[in-house]
């Protein structure tokens, strides 16, 4: 009988190493096609390669856990996927070149509006010591927590409402990333944007992100906005 | 000879045409316009669908031609309802289309859905029409008036009811249509099939089918009521567009396009209006939250000077009227195509009266364009801001997002109605790389050449925020003094020089960084000698918008396709220009559907010709008559429809007016036909009607512009009655070639006739995709000229001439 039992145990440890074998592989074809679009993009975002640090943390977080369980084949795929309530987990590409763009460290206090799945958060919990995390969909602000809840990230708080105003009794934040485009950056978040802090917006469609938008504060509080087209392809081509 | 079913023809073919503008709307409100465009054209292939069905199936259905022809009448409510509602189920998603492959076989499903009712429809007029074929014509004219009063009846309905209410409504006509058959048929069993008919009207009052609109979660309006606590409050519906009105007491909904990254305060609680279901316009509810007006980069006019007299293009929700209040002016005059917007806004907020003791705004309904040509005073400031909404609702029958507001023209008659020294402000959306931006200056730097000024540049002023972009065109020479105003306010504000009199490359890109100064590089090239060159070798076609070619929204080139397919799924997707591409892909499909529904009835026929004798059939003279005549038609009717657009000022008049004359007349001039068929052989009528057209159009190309010049501050009516009665010579002569090729055709080779119908029916919607990428690309004129030729084509390969007796003979 028990050596039944250890038997069933091992073909169950098999069948789900084997299964995180076939995720850990599908990740590392993800982390290659975010890599060959950084060589693409190194025009307008001034870097060929993405910070190491990024692509170890995007190497370790499961997307497939994030995503819808019929689109789970495509977690991997460089592409954006629904999620429900009309929302989407970003394309890996953006994500890392976000990510990458916060130019965050180790001890840093992270904004996050918009948790949508709670992806990026779970990727910026890899790299920072705490994640805030607002999401005004309330569904998918209690499906985030429990899901990260469940894969075990202690350093990521996700509350349900308007993240317009921030979060001011955590503020101010070395970085905030705002996932969900707005029709302009709501000044309550720059304020509560550290000087030398970054911001990151991405700009366009839910399926198709036009540009990246980074709002900058100087060490002397000045903002400034830098304006990213995450593709290889210049438009001018002289005549002037 | 039993008498053709003419009502039956009529009715049938008017709702049928009903049908395709109402689920252009419905398909607007659902998803997008150009897919709505791709779902339409592509529907309309029942009518090809149904000519090859009746080419091959005929010798069975002749023998029970009452009974098929009145299943096909039964069919059309039947399919018309219940195919909507299927379609409906169907989770496409128009913005996964470049991830997801599976999306294309969803959006196949759909349009072969929606082809079912045009399909039974066609089936009704080409049954009678092989059935009574001495009467060709005479159905034909029936088919074309009952169409024409069609598009005239859904756009009165759609005034009236709901888009779904609508449908359901038509339905009801449809079974109306099955007892005047019935009736008309003298066909056994009427009382029974009149019980049936009112059965089906109670179902269809009753039975839950096609309730509420299943409106992609995509769209601003889905978006939006997910935030917690929102409601739509109102909803207005007519042919301009399907209005909702969102409150959100809740979580304040705030609005600022462009507003400045330094700016204090955002927006308070505002109220938006969605027109179908996107292009949302907002409404502030709170008169003290007005300071972040001042913090647009559409305030820059307020800070040159002190303006008194301010117009205002497209007023929407009335935050542009805010913002010149805001700012001191004095009058303010505002122009809103849709008396809806301006009924919810004035019932929400006092934007046109404003606080205690200032004027009221002088608010009109209409179309902008023609408010301005037609204006008396001048104005120290127009402002044309964000207006897209204005694109939408104007997304009738065939458009693709021509726009008549920023082209030479247009840019020329809003110049002419500023004081001296006055501004013309223009505001775009920023996109990345840069495209309407550009086009606009070099629309802008096109009619100040136009107007013969040999220094447009030092007329312009631009800036830009990371969001949004305003083009200053000023009636007189920028002066220091403006240009020092300019940079205090844009400084504080972090807003980027693109363009004055003697920038600085340096100083163009310092507060929202790309990677490049784009704006101000292009600028200077738009204003240099290389102009062309640069033109010429930029990634999108950024050549000035004219009337005859409005597509300012158009930026495809197809040079640089191969490089954006390359980086398809590399970051590479805001790159496509989408609506183009469905153009395209449109035609694509159109033509290899209608290669396929052409040539297998023919297949078919060839085979049992080959059992039943040896004489050949005369296919390609056929094929090339009436295919050229279908591809004509269109060609025709499109673009005088955009002509007559500019002169009627008012989509919905234009559109409904002329597609209403062209048909009619046509109608008529098919009926003539078939009176004067006894003095004269088809191929001469044939003749006749083309060198009409020929000519008619040929000098309407010269004469329309300066007519219309002439004609343009008449009331409308009266440019209702001067459109008419100029359309009404060109489609009388249209409405002959095809009735009387056919007539020609059921007398030598009657086994054609239906395949003649199917020809007929896909190469119109090759025409109706084919004359918009044709004008996008050379303009309307080149349509009306490529019209001619086809028509002299046409006659050139006329059918079975009398000259010629074919084999059978």
């Amino acid at each position: 009988m028990i050596g039944l039992c250890t038997l069933i145990l091992t073909a169950v440890v098999h069948a789900a190493s084997v299964d995180t074998q076939r995720h850990r592989l599908a990740r590392d074809g993800m982390l290659s096609a975010i890599r060959a679009d950084y060589q693409d993009t190194a025009n307008y975002i001034g870097q060929d390669r993405a910070d190491p640090d990024v692509l170890l943390a995007m190497g370790k977080v499961p997307r497939h856990e994030f995503v819808p369980r019929g689109a789970r084949r495509h977690a991997y795929a460089n592409r954006p996927l629904p999620i429900g309530h009309g929302q989407t987990i970003s394309q890996p590409y953006i994500v890392a070149l976000m990510t990458d763009l916060l130019d965050v460290e180790a001890g840093d206090r992270i904004l996050e509006v918009g948790t949508g799945s709670g992806y990026q958060a779970a990727v910026l919990a890899a790299l920072v010591s705490q994640v805030y995390s607002i999401e005004i969909i309330e569904p998918l602000a209690e499906q985030a927590r429990q899901r990260l809840q469940r894969l075990g990230y202690s350093n990521i708080t996700v509350r349900a409402g308007d993240g317009y105003f921030g979060w001011r009794q955590h503020a101010p934040f070395d970085a905030i990333v705002v996932t969900a485009a707005a029709s302009h950056v709501p000044p309550p978040l720059i304020e509560q944007l550290k000087p030398g802090g970054r911001m990151i917006i991405p700009v366009g469609t839910r399926f198709m992100v036009q540009e990246l938008l980074m709002v900058v504060k100087d060490d002397a509080g000045s903002v400034t906005t830098r304006q990213i087209l995450p593709v290889r392809f210049v438009p001018l081509t002289g005549g002037h | 000879m039993t008498r053709p079913p003419l009502f039956t023809v009529a009715l049938t073919s008017g709702l049928a045409l009903a049908l395709e503008v109402l689920l252009m709307r419905l398909l607007s409100i659902v998803q997008w316009h150009h897919f709505a465009y791709l779902v339409i054209s592509l529907a309309l292939l029942g009518y090809g669908v149904s000519g090859t069905f009746l080419a091959v199936t005929q010798h069975r259905l002749a023998r029970r031609y009452t009974a098929v022809l009145l299943a096909n009448v039964a069919l059309f409510p039947v399919t018309a309802v219940a195919c909507f509602h299927i379609a409906q189920r169907i989770p496409f998603n128009a913005e996964e289309v470049l991830w997801d492959p599976w999306q294309l076989l969803y959006l196949a499903a759909v349009y072969l859905l929606l082809t079912l009712p045009f399909f039974v429809a066609a089936n009704v007029t080409a049954l009678t029409l092989m059935h009574h074929r001495d009467q060709m014509p005479r159905i034909y004219a029936y088919n074309l008036a009952g169409a024409g009063a069609g598009s005239v009846v859904v756009v009165g309905l759609m005034f009236l009811l709901p888009p779904l209410a609508t449908l359901k409504v038509l339905a009801a006509l449809g079974l109306a249509a099955v007892v005047a058959a019935v009736w008309e048929l003298a066909a056994a069993g009427r009382r029974w099939v009149a019980v049936a008919a009112l059965a089906g009207l109670v179902v269809l009052a009753w039975a839950p089918i096609a309730q509420r609109l299943a409106v992609s979660p995509y769209k601003g309006l889905s978006q939006t009521l997910r935030i917690p606590g929102t409601r739509i409050a109102d909803e207005r519906s007519s042919p301009l567009g399907y209005l909702s009105v969102v409150e959100s007491p809740q979580v304040p909904l705030r609005h600022a396009p462009g507003l400045s990254i330094r700016a204090v305060k955002g927006p308070t609680a505002q109220t938006a209006i969605f027109t179908d279901a996107d292009n949302p316009t907002f409404i502030n509810l709170d008169a003290t939250g007005l300071k972040y007006l001042d913090y647009l980069t559409s305030a820059l006019p307020y800070h040159l000077r002190p303006l008194r007299r301010v117009l205002i293009l497209g007023a929407g929700g009335g935050a542009d009227i805010q913002q010149a209040r805001l700012h001191g002016v004095g009058r303010i005059t505002a122009v809103e195509l849709n008396p809806d917007v301006v009924d919810i806004v004035q019932s929400r907020a006092p934007v046109y009266s404003g606080p205690p003791g200032s004027p009221a705004v002088d608010v009109h309904v209409g179309e902008a364009r023609g408010f301005v040509a037609g204006a008396a005073e001048r104005y120290d400031l127009i402002q044309l801001a964000l207006l897209d909404s204005f694109a939408a609702s104007s997304a009738g029958l065939y458009a693709l997002n021509e726009s008549y507001l920023y082209t030479v023209e247009a840019l020329k008659t809003y110049l002419a109605r500023l004081e001296p020294d006055g501004y013309l402000s223009l505001t775009r959306w920023v996109k990345l790389p840069p495209r309407d931006t550009l086009k606009l200056f070099a629309t802008a730097v096109a009619a100040l050449t136009d107007a013969g000024l040999v220094d447009p540049g030092r007329r312009l002023m631009m800036i830009r925020s990371w969001q949004t972009s305003t083009l200053l065109i000023k009636n007189g020479e920028v002066t220091p003094g403006e240009i020092a105003a300019m940079r205090r306010f844009t400084e504080p504000r972090a807003f980027d020089l693109v363009w004055h009199p003697g920038l600085q490359r340096s100083e163009a890109n310092r507060f929202n960084v790309l990677s490049r100064p784009f704006f101000h590089e292009a600028a200077v090239a738009l204003l240099g000698p290389r102009r062309d060159q640069f033109l010429e070798r930029y990634k999108y076609d950024i050549r000035p918008s004219t009337d005859d070619r409005p597509y300012f929204f158009h930026f495809h080139k197809w040079g640089v396709m191969a490089e954006i397919l390359s980086l398809r799924g590399r970051g590479g997707t805001p790159l496509v220009e989408l609506g183009y591409l469905v153009l395209a892909a449109t035609l694509l499909k159109a033509v290899i559907a209608s290669a396929g529904l052409i040539l297998l009835p023919l297949w078919i026929l060839r085979r049992r010709r080959r059992v039943e004798s040896s004489a050949p059939l005369p296919a390609l003279r056929v094929f090339g008559y009436f295919f050229a005549i279908g591809l004509a038609f269109l060609f025709v009717e499109i673009a005088f429809i955009q002509k007559f657009l500019l002169f009627l000022q008012h989509p919905l008049y234009a559109i409904t007016v002329t597609l209403t004359a062209f048909l009619v007349f046509a109608g008529l001039g098919s009926a003539t036909a078939h009176h004067r068929m006894s003095v004269r052989t088809p191929q001469w009528i044939a003749g006749a009607a083309v060198a009409g057209i020929c000519v008619v159009a040929g000098l309407y190309l010269w004469l329309l512009g300066p007519l219309f010049d002439l004609l343009l501050a008449q009331p409308i009516p009266v440019k209702i009655g001067v459109a008419v009665l100029l359309i009404a010579p060109l489609a009388f002569g249209m409405g002959m070639p095809f009735p009387v090729g056919l007539l020609q055709l059921g007398e030598d080779a009657p086994q054609l006739v239906p395949w003649a119908w199917g020809v007929n029916g896909c190469a119109s919607v090759i025409s109706a995709v084919l004359a918009t990428l044709l004008a996008i690309h050379f303009g309307f004129t080149a349509v009306v000229l490529a019209a001619m030729l086809l028509y002299l084509l046409a006659w050139l390969s006329f059918p079975l001439p009398a000259a010629v007796p074919t084999a059978d003979r």
